[in-house]
């Protein structure tokens, strides 16, 4: 089921076990008949480390999604509401219990378990509702750091980056360190912490405060991983605006990947069997799951999307080949061998229709006009061409009415590509918009420059051209088949938190530390002492094991870029990911978005 | 479409991007299309069943796995579906009057003292007086969770106090009376960084504390300081948080925050009195210049919302008898605003309200984006007359003389999707500068004459004549290029 998370060099079932564990520990203490009432939200991240099979084996008879009302009619003995501690949650559930038929026998329990962490707030909400009383288990699931991959662990956290740089809330940071304590408890002590930036630094300070705070914390585990490295998202708020050019980078884009689905237009995946032709054709999205496990997507997931095609064709013919050997089968063995691989045989084409089709998908946008004059401008800026004056191509978008989220994703890429826009640039930028799309949007355009992502330039200072050329952010010949830099992973542009974490490793920060002067936020380094007999002696040739963890999103691109380090022949390190989400450059301007819409309920 | 195809190829040699197409476009292509025939052919040998194949279903949840099950348990259960969607939907439109309810309690008010008899009272406890006021009524079951009575009277000092909480248990902040008392249990939360219970310990400062003390303390504590703003943002205590801004003398956030309140506006009356409230809020002064225009806009809106509605019901005018409304013009952003208006109101004059030259006064809405939406407008009417009028100005003198602020290639793009006949094309497109965007663009659109006219003056013998198959046998382009090439044979000896 998650033979995938044992792949990497570091076995990621460990952590999914030990949150398996503890559900069922949780289920266990309500004795009886159970239905879960699930916040929607939470489905996804739950289902990478459960099925339902488990829940069932705990008598986990019914499940429902929340919703306002009266809650469906189930025999059961215990109602457990999983959910996250949000007010608007706490309303609907109030208003679910209230509903709930008190004259039915038995009586139903109720219990809450708060995911990621039980909240006072929300607490004190359902005990004004008069509703507090009801629940005989208020409990807390500390689903920190979910395994998303064999290298990959994702928070799913969606507003942490607004809550930190917007409103400096820092909660999100506090699970972060707690996460990174659960992991330390599962994989040892890492010995050497390295980060950049304030957000890095308060995780660091939590975590070394939370170990003196609770000596049981010291165990004897052999440390799998030998450096950590904290990254504020705001040290580098350049590549999630870029257009990820991977495989994988692309889907995201494009179709949008959630806790490792992705949904994608139904026609192509319509089964074309003979003498039906064309009846029947689906209407729902095709939902597809994709990680490691699928040995053809491993492959290609990371790989600039100019290079997947051959892929795929070798594939097809390697495919055809296999299948094309039962003519040669003559004798009973031989025809029993062909058979004997047939699955396989079959998962492997089931696999290669898939990505073929949406390889397809992929290519009919990426051969657009607009994304091709899209993409000519997000170059031009990276590449510090014309940032400093309004650009022809954002102000046609504009014209035409094009997403806002995509003139905004321009807007700001420009800014950060100048270190800010001249005040007029900017002005003139901020009335075209609202003009077009509306005046309240001022209040979105006041998160941004909030967040630094949208801003005038002070002191007529550009930075960037500076930091593009000490860290080599802009490469001019890029191999896309055959990489031999990160930069391959958006055509030309190296992004610049992977590129710390290279130079980290070698030859070490000290080389740049004027550019890392010029990032925001402070660069620290720290250690936590091991027992003599935990430390490690390397063996020769032996690879040091980094784990990075990026406060405030991550995009798919920036990890193939890490997964590439990774394999590296003289890399010297391997690299795990951690995040407190799965970020693109939409998702991301849309959580800083003013929701404009006022809550349906 | 901004640059011919040729260009962008010589662009992207001579420069040092690259562009993300394939490198060779069509051996990808059929890259693809092979693996893809491949895989299909596949399927006659294999008996493919992919469900059995992927364990997946049709929607794609993976059986077994969470979502998945939410919906085979839920459409199991004793209720019909339908059923249980109808309940819901009454459900719903009864809840809509839950909000209200709601915001007539603040958090605060739990705290405000009412009940005294309870000498040591918890955060997150369910007192008494609240299984007194007939809670029974509504819970089902109102049973203390066993853990609870646990740490009752224990004396936590603020350190550990904070501890506790992170951890979830329930904790008494009572004990803590002097003002520095409160003030360390608020360092020691902010200390531990855990959002939660910093904003535990606010509430109860919030509410054991005077104002003006409170503020002032916040003031040299920012981060807890932001937690309460945030705080006070999430529960909608708008009142307080002003006062809380306006003491830090955060005058642009909190004309912002004013602002955002006519979000909740629905009444469009209502909406508009409260922006020329803001208008004298103290925003940036580039921002108070939009927000002064998003309150002229709306004034706007409502007089011709009103006007229109009238004209439309009583059926007289034309135009909107043969183009009924869609939607209101109500809260349309600008732009939309100026586009009803060349639709609707094309014809008025600048005195009138919903003209579109008034509103272009107004709004010193700049020349490209009139003209691009005016003619955006009127080329979906079909109206080649004012499209030529629009694009067209007389000097002093009073010769006349065709101008485009948006460049002509962008005009022809926006006629030719509203399906403009060739004979007005064509005018356009010869007015195209750049000969190759203007020879792309004529020959996509079928504008022989402008081809014709072009390679003629291009000299181009061997493309007008290669173009010679393009036209129509017998036809007067026929003719002319024929004569053409006639002519310069014959001037050519």
């Amino acid at each position: 089921m998650a033979a995938h998370l044992s792949s990497g060099r570091v076995n990621l079932t460990a952590l999914r076990e030990a949150g398996r564990r503890e559900l069922r520990e949780f289920l266990d203490k309500c004795a009886g008949t159970k239905a879960i009432v699930w916040d929607e939200y939470l489905t996804g991240p739950f289902g990478l480390i459960a099925q339902y099979s488990l829940l069932k084996e705990h008598e986990v008879e019914k499940m429902f999604t929340l919703k306002p009302g009266r809650l469906p009619p189930a025999d059961v003995k215990n109602i457990i509401f999983f959910v996250r501690p949000k007010l608007e949650l706490m309303d609907i559930i109030t208003d679910n219990v209230l509903r709930e038929d008190r004259g039915r026998s038995p009586q139903r329990d109720f219990h809450i378990l708060f995911v990621p962490r039980r909240s006072l707030l929300c607490e004190q909400w359902l005990k004004e509702q008069g509703v507090l009383g009801s629940f005989i288990h208020r409990e807390q699931y500390s689903l920190d750091l979910i395994p998303f991959d064999g290298d990959l662990l994702s928070m799913e956290s969606e507003s942490a980056f607004k809550e930190c740089y917007l409103e400096s809330d820092q909660t999100s940071l506090y699970h972060a360190a707690k996460g990174l304590m659960t992991l330390q408890a599962l994989y040892g002590t890492i010995p050497q912490i390295f980060g950049k930036g304030d957000c890095a630094r308060h995780v660091a300070n939590m975590m070394i405060r939370m170990k003196r705070e609770f000596p049981g914390s010291q165990n004897s585990i052999f440390p799998v991983f030998d450096t950590l490295l904290l990254l504020d998202r705001n040290v580098d708020l350049l590549t999630p605006l870029a257009t990820q050019l991977t495989y994988e980078g692309l889907i995201d884009e494009i179709y949008g990947i959630q806790n490792t689905y992705v949904k994608l237009p139904p026609e192509k995946f319509a089964p074309k069997k003979q003498g039906e032709g064309g009846k029947d054709l689906p209407t729902e999205p095709k939902k597809l799951q994709l990680n490691s496990a699928e040995e053809l997507y491993a492959e290609i997931r990371d790989k600039n999307f100019n290079a997947v095609g051959s892929v795929l064709s070798k594939k097809a013919k390697i495919i055809s080949a296999a299948f094309e050997e039962r003519h040669h089968a003559k004798t009973v063995g031989e025809i029993k061998q062909f058979v004997s691989q047939l699955p396989h045989m079959q998962a492997a084409r089931s696999s290669l229709a898939n990505h073929t089709s949406i390889a397809e998908l992929i290519k009919d946008i990426t051969t657009s006009e607009d994304f091709f004059d899209n993409l000519t401008v997000e170059q031009e800026f990276m590449s510090g061409i014309d940032t400093d004056k309004v650009n022809n191509y954002i102000e046609d978008c504009i014209a035409q009415k094009h997403p806002l989220i995509k003139i905004l994703r321009l807007v700001c890429l420009q800014s950060v590509c100048n270190s800010g826009l001249k005040q007029k640039v900017l002005d003139h930028y901020k009335r075209e918009i609202l003009q077009t799309y509306g005046y309240e949007h001022i209040l979105t355009l006041n998160n941004l420059e909030k967040a630094g992502l949208l801003k005038p330039q002070t002191g007529g200072r550009n930075n960037y051209p500076t930091i593009r050329k000490t860290l080599r952010l802009w490469m001019d010949d890029v191999n896309e088949q055959n990489p031999n830099d990160i930069s391959y992973v958006y055509s030309g542009y190296a992004p610049l938190s992977v590129r710390l974490a290279q130079l980290l490793a070698r030859p070490g920060w000290r080389s740049i530390e004027e550019v890392l002067k010029m990032l925001p936020g402070p660069h620290f380094e720290e250690r936590q002492q091991l027992p003599t007999g935990l430390q490690k002696k390397r063996q020769h040739g032996e690879n040091r094991v980094t784990l990075v963890f990026f406060l405030g999103g991550v995009t798919y691109a920036e990890i193939a870029a890490l997964r590439f380090l990774s394999q590296m022949e003289d890399g010297g390190t391997e690299y795990v990911i951690a995040t407190t989400k799965l970020i693109n450059g939409t998702t991301w301007i849309k959580s800083l978005m003013e929701k404009l819409e006022p809550a349906p309920f | 479409m901004s640059r011919a195809r040729a260009d962008e190829e010589e662009y992207w040699h001579s420069s040092k991007f690259r562009a993300f197409t394939f490198d060779d476009e069509d051996d990808e292509l059929s890259q693809l299309k092979e693996s893809k025939r491949a895989v299909n052919s596949l399927r006659d040998i294999v008996d493919d069943d992919d469900d059995d194949l992927e364990r997946v279903s049709w929607s794609g949840e993976p059986v077994g796995s969470i979502s998945w099950s939410i919906k085979e348990t839920a459409s199991g259960s004793t209720s019909s579906l339908e059923g249980r969607d109808s309940s819901l939907q009454k459900g719903s439109s009864s809840y809509a009057a839950l909000p209200k309810q709601v915001s007539s309690y603040s958090l605060s008010s739990l705290f405000k003292g009412e009940d005294h008899h309870v000498s040591c009272r918890q955060m997150g406890f369910p007192s008494e007086s609240l299984t007194d006021t007939g809670v029974k009524n509504y819970a089902p079951e109102l049973r203390r969770p066993k853990a609870e009575y646990k740490d009752y009277t224990s004396d936590w000092s603020p350190k550990d106090t904070v501890r506790r909480m992170q951890r979830g248990k329930v904790c008494s902040l009572e004990r803590f009376r002097s003002l520095q008392d409160k003030l360390v249990l608020l360092d020691e939360a902010v200390a531990g960084h855990d959002g939660n219970v910093i904003t535990a310990v606010l509430i109860f400062l919030k509410r054991t504390l005077r104002r003006e003390i409170l503020f002032r303390e916040l003031e040299v504590r920012q981060v807890a300081l932001c937690h309460l703003i945030h705080f006070l943002k999430e529960t909608g205590e708008q009142k307080f948080l002003l006062d809380l801004l306006r003491f830090l003398d955060r005058t642009e956030e909190v004309a912002l925050s004013q602002y955002r309140e006519h979000l909740n506006i629905q009444d469009v009356e209502k909406r508009r009195e409260f922006l020329k409230g803001c208008i004298g809020l103290p925003f940036s002064a580039e921002d108070t210049s939009h927000i002064q225009d998003h309150y002229t806009l709306l004034e706007r809106q409502i007089i011709i919302e009103a006007n229109d509605r009238h004209l439309e019901m009583a059926g007289q005018s034309e135009i909107f008898r043969k183009y009924p409304r869609k939607a209101s013009i109500l809260n349309m952003p600008l732009v939309t605003t100026l586009f009803y208006s060349c639709f609707y109101h094309y014809t008025e004059a600048e005195g009138t309200f919903s003209s579109p030259t008034n509103l272009k006064k107004t709004f010193k809405i700049p020349d490209k984006q009139y003209v691009l939406t005016a003619l955006a407008a009127r080329a979906k009417l079909r109206a080649w007359n004012d499209v030529d009028a629009l694009l067209t100005t007389k000097n002093w003198l009073g010769y006349t003389k065709k101008k485009a602020p948006i460049g002509f290639h962008r005009v022809v793009e926006i006629l030719q999707r509203n399906n403009a006949p060739v004979q007005v094309l064509q005018e356009y497109v010869r007015l195209v500068e750049d000969v190759e965007n203007r020879l792309n663009l004529a020959t996509k659109y079928k504008c022989h004459d402008v081809v014709i006219e072009t390679y003629r003056d291009l000299k181009d013998r061997i493309q007008l004549t290669a173009y010679k198959c393009k036209v129509e046998r017998g036809s007067a382009d026929e003719e002319k290029i024929n004569s053409i090439l006639n002519n310069t044979v014959r001037s050519a000896y």
